[in-house]
């Protein structure tokens, strides 16, 4: 069972977004962040297809074919929005123009690795732009649970899955706790209401260094 | 000069088996469905297709993969279409999964005259075996090579007689980077006025780039996953 619910944790992944960010979220609980940013904030939601100041779903009335997310979803675009091609987009990306990516994974590890694209056995659907968002995007924020759903731990020692991108990944957030990556591994920031911090390291696989100022997550404000 | 074919099979004359082809597209949106109707009814086949997607069952270049006339695809995502898995794990298909800003930039590049290129995309991954890693300010990068089509088809909302090009909203895409890679580019429009009728300072792309151009009529512009507000 997760500790924190999907769309808590999407709450506490909004307070890592600053006003004027140019923001990326990926498919899954970073897609939630978006209703959690403060409406006094002005924050440009990246498409990689070729957008940048992504809007909510529209109505029915308003449905464009035109107009679609990374996900090929119907959306619409906000005030000063801007299209470009996918070229451009990721231009944007690749070189350093978006301030924060949040996106989901299989398996992180204490490298800064990630894995989030394939499982050897199972069909290969591709990475889409995973790999460039990890490879470019000035901080790369990783949101998932805490363990797989047969319980093992997502957070390793060194990934086994075939990775997405490597020493890339600055922060991870799962439903028990906020993790840093330094180049010393894992740094324990942050622990869900109600959990210990012995609660995370036995959840972990990799080993974790705790935070001198080890707090709960603020699920307020 | 005339670029200006009738319709879409007229503009796709010359293609043959075994060609390398580059398509515009993000999954349904802003596919150049009139070319891959017409490339369908060709019969042209052992084709190697350049696209970010490869479209879904029965629309797209699903259409193509029903007649087998695919050998190789070169992709960044190809989730849509249970056809394609299919003919995946068979090994009747070859997909080559390609990381998606580096296929756009391979299809810029290759239009631009730059041969391959180094991007730190995919260091350290599966995308990088058998590549060169280079070291430029203390960071690694991989070479990528660059892709110049034998045919690109493309879709663009306004056209003039030149081929000049209008994308609208987020159908641009993969287009005018497709555009860009051919030796032969057709460009299908939803509308297609005289030379001189678009501003130029609205142009997106050339039609320095476009060797042939028609106006393609009743687009289906098929929603691959309609989403709405509550």
């Amino acid at each position: 069972m997760p500790i924190l619910t999907r769309d808590q944790l999407a709450k506490r992944l909004a307070q890592e977004v600053q006003d004027g960010f140019v923001v990326n979220l990926g498919i899954g609980i970073p897609t939630l962040v978006a209703n959690h940013i403060p409406k006094h904030m002005f924050v440009m939601l990246q498409s990689e297809n070729g957008l940048l100041g992504m809007g909510p779903y529209p109505t029915r009335e308003n449905v464009d074919p035109d107009l679609v997310n990374a996900g090929k979803q119907t959306i619409t675009a906000v005030k000063g929005a801007a299209y470009f091609h996918s070229a451009d987009s990721f231009a944007m990306i690749r070189g350093g123009h978006v301030d924060v990516a949040i996106l989901g994974a299989m398996e992180v590890d204490q490298r800064g690795d990630i894995a989030n694209w394939m499982v050897p056995g199972k069909l290969i659907k591709g990475m889409g732009g995973a790999m460039d968002l990890v490879a470019g995007a000035k901080k790369v924020i990783v949101a998932m649970q805490h363990r797989d759903r047969a319980g093992n731990s997502k957070i390793m020692t060194k990934c086994e899955l075939p990775l997405t991108g490597v020493h890339c990944i600055d922060r991870v957030f799962t439903d028990m706790a906020v993790l840093d990556l330094t180049p010393e591994g894992f740094l324990l920031r942050e622990v869900a209401p109600g959990l210990t911090v012995d609660d995370v390291k036995h959840a972990s696989q990799a080993p974790l260094r705790v935070d001198a100022n080890v707090r709960e997550i603020a699920l307020e404000g | 000069m005339n670029k200006v074919y009738p319709d879409a099979r007229s503009a796709i004359a010359g293609v043959k088996d075994g060609m390398l082809f580059c398509f515009g597209g993000f999954g349904m949106c802003g596919l150049p469905e009139k070319s891959i109707e017409a490339l369908r009814e060709s019969g042209v086949k052992n084709l190697t297709c350049v696209s970010n997607n490869a479209g879904v069952d029965d629309f797209g270049l699903g259409l193509l993969l029903q007649q087998r006339q695919i050998k190789k695809m070169v992709s960044s995502y190809v989730g849509e279409n249970e056809l394609f898995e299919k003919l995946y794990l068979s090994g009747e298909l070859e997909v080559e999964f390609t990381p998606q800003g580096t296929l756009a930039e391979k299809m810029r590049a290759g239009g631009a005259g730059i041969p391959a290129f180094f991007t730190p995309t995919g260091v350290g991954t599966k995308v990088a075996e058998g590549k060169e890693v280079r070291q430029f300010n203390g960071r690694d990068y991989i070479l990528e090579r660059s892709i110049r089509s034998d045919f690109s088809f493309v879709k663009a909302w306004k056209g003039d007689k030149f081929g000049n090009l209008i994308f609208r909203k987020t159908a641009a895409n993969f287009n005018p980077l497709a555009a860009m890679a051919g030796n032969i580019t057709v460009a299908e429009v939803e509308e297609l006025v005289e030379i001189g009728e678009l501003d130029p300072n609205h142009v997106h792309l050339s039609g320095a780039y476009v060797q042939r151009i028609f106006h393609g009529r009743n687009y289906q512009k098929r929603i691959e996953n309609l989403t709405l507000t509550e």
